[in-house]
């Protein structure tokens, strides 16, 4: 395995450990989710975690955002044993995420649900705000000013006064993008970015996606069954099976490993 | 029949006041139930104890003062001071926000995720419990509450619409102080959630549990607050009440009557909250006025009751109640 500190073909830079799992396990009662994974995470690339259907994914994503707590095992972020965080912790820490089943506020307009993102943000508590209205006006501007920023990164200047309820899905899959990036993250997660698009829209997707890193210099950690499109975007892979890790590498490696291929002609993956 | 007419007229306006009161009960319903789906039982004892609370510091009164003096064979009942009301209204808030700090600590952390009938049957055992707390540190005797908030018959008023219809309107200035009082809360409250930090992230709360963690947002603390503040609207209530008809433990029936207007505000509106009290108010005045002599008076204790069952059949939602949205 690459230790990092490395060019890409296209030129972008890779750094160090920027986050790394040791020895992961997840129970549910009987079921194992995770079983006992390790894997690593560079500064500035995109790392993607494929594999089957219940594979145990997303429930990777879970525990490096601290929605779930694994059994067994460690997380090291930027060079420090993580202790048991809470999400709300996490996410201060500079990890932002995406969800499978997009979870965005569904009452409010798409600016509203952006501009959420910059909560992580904003430094005047209660009592500040009232007593120091210019401090409090002066981040509200600063903080608008980076969230119609993404908004046009992501050309959805067009709807941003649209309440998100009434978005198709593909829209909604990018304003959930919008609210992590507001976030302004170290790490963005993203579970199944391109689930249920069409070919046009995963297209966008995968730009959009590409441009973030390259822009930003995000590093992105994403979730993705389709193995054509982790080609096209990732740096590198790790392949999960019934919980297990069976593949990490460059797409080539991953998929020249014959394990990696038996999973996935074996189960059926659309 | 002009002087019918009239009548019915101050009747409306009595019922505009008397349903801001019931308006904020059922804020206090609404706040809590939009960030945490916990139908709050208590909020009612809540505005009681909130009353209770007042009243003891302003009267230097001391807290388990029965208590203390059976274990101690003491005889201690007052401090021997006086609070002025502002201080005392700052202090009894401290301790809303300690109630809302331990009711969330000791027991709705531990019910995350659990059926909302449980959540329910816990808000009815906190109830109860309150209603114990604020008897055991309070005593059971009707106290009097005055803040210092004008009383009586308004007399501008009274002059005015004299003058112009020939019959003097009665109004009840602590009515018209508890209207003005109301609106500058709901205001606050709207500026509030509208524009700070903390009111942004708790509308966050109120609308997705997981994707406002995911930015951030402590879902612990955001109870506490939102606890904290229906404590607030709480205390208001029972200030305006207990001035009204002193404090007593018939209060905390008060949040009876707020079920009615959440039916039909519906029991995720703000909006529907105030109108929905409003509505309540006024109907159960104007019913009693018109109707109640045909059959025999006393229409106040159902009215309420039956418009709500008729609402509920009709429209269930309530009249702002936002429709479920399936989520994809
Ligand atoms: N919250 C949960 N409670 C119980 N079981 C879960 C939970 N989350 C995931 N699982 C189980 O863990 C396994 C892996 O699921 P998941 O991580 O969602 O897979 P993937 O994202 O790869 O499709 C599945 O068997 C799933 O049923
Ligand atoms: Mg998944």
């Amino acid at each position: 395995m690459s230790g990092g500190n490395y060019k890409t073909e296209d030129g972008r830079q890779i750094g160090g450990t920027l986050m790394e799992m040791k020895n992961i396990t997840l129970r549910f009662g009987g079921v194992v989710a995770i079983s006992d994974i390790s894997f690593d995470i560079h500064e500035g690339e995109i790392r993607a975690i494929i594999g089957p259907n219940g594979a145990g994914k997303s429930s990777m994503l879970n525990v490096i955002s601290g929605f779930y707590h694994p059994q067994d095992g460690e997380v090291w972020f930027r060079g420090e044993r993580r202790p048991t965080m809470k999400p709300y912790q996490v996410a201060k820490q500079g990890i932002a995420r995406t969800f499978q089943n997009i979870a965005l506020f569904n009452g409010m307009s798409v600016l509203d649900n952006v501009m959420t993102g910059r909560l992580t943000h904003m430094e005047s508590g209660l009592f500040s705000q009232a007593i120091w209205r210019g401090k409090a006006e002066r981040e509200e501007v600063e903080n608008r000013e980076a969230v119609e920023k993404i908004i046009d990164f992501l050309e959805i200047q067009a709807i941003r006064k649209t309440p998100v309820g009434r978005l198709p899905y593909g829209l909604k899959k990018r304003v959930e993008l919008a609210r992590a990036l507001a976030a302004e993250p170290k790490l963005l997660l993203l579970d199944e970015p391109m689930a249920g698009m069409n070919v046009e829209e995963k297209e966008d997707m995968s730009r959009f996606i590409l441009d973030v890193n390259d822009e930003f210099g995000t590093t992105i950690a994403l979730i993705e069954h389709d193995m054509g499109v982790v080609m096209d975007l990732s740096d590198r892979v790790v392949v999960m099976d019934y919980g297990k890790k069976i593949g990490d590498g460059t797409p080539d490696e991953v998929r020249n490993n014959q394990e990696v291929i038996d999973a996935y002609l074996g189960v059926s993956h659309d | 029949m002009p002087d019918q007419f009239l009548f019915a007229m101050e009747v409306i306006l009595n019922g505009l006041m008397a349903g801001v009161l019931y308006a904020l009960v059922a804020l206090g319903f609404v706040l809590i139930y939009k960030a945490s789906g916990i139908f709050n039982y208590a909020q009612g004892v809540m505005a009681l104890f909130a009353a209770l609370t007042l009243v003891g510091i302003m009267e230097g009164q001391v807290p388990f003062s029965h208590l203390i003096n059976a274990i101690f064979g003491t005889e201690i009942h007052h401090f021997g001071w006086h609070v002025p009301a502002l201080l005392a209204i700052a202090m009894t808030m401290v301790v809303m926000v300690g109630l809302a700090w331990a009711v969330q600590k000791f027991i709705f952390r531990h019910l995350v995720n659990q059926e909302p009938i449980l959540l329910f049957m816990a808000t009815i055992g906190l109830a109860f419990v309150m209603e114990g707390i604020g008897d055991i540190m309070w005593g059971a005797e009707i106290k009097k509450l005055d803040i210092g908030l004008p009383q009586g018959i308004n007399d501008w008023i009274d002059v005015t619409t004299f003058e112009a219809f020939g019959y003097g309107f009665f109004i009840d200035n602590l009515d018209i102080s508890a209207t003005i009082v109301a609106i500058i809360l709901v205001g606050a409250l709207i500026a509030f959630s509208q524009y700070t930090k903390q009111g942004r992230a708790l509308r966050a709360v109120a609308d997705d549990h997981q994707a406002a963690l995911s930015v951030g947002i402590s879902l612990n603390f955001i109870w506490i607050l939102v606890w904290s503040i229906a404590g607030f609207v709480a205390l208001v209530a029972g200030i305006m009440w207990g001035a009204k008809s002193g404090v007593q433990f018939s209060l905390s029936l008060i949040a009876l009557k707020a079920l009615p207007v959440l039916m039909l505000g519906g029991f995720t509106s703000i909006p529907g909250a105030i109108v929905g009290g409003l509505i309540i108010g006024v109907g159960e005045k104007l019913f009693e006025f018109l109707i109640g002599p045909m059959v025999g008076g006393a229409t106040e204790n159902w009215f309420a009751y039956v418009l709500a069952l008729i609402f509920l059949v009709f429209r269930p939602q309530g009249l702002f109640g936002e429709k479920i949205i399936e989520r994809v």
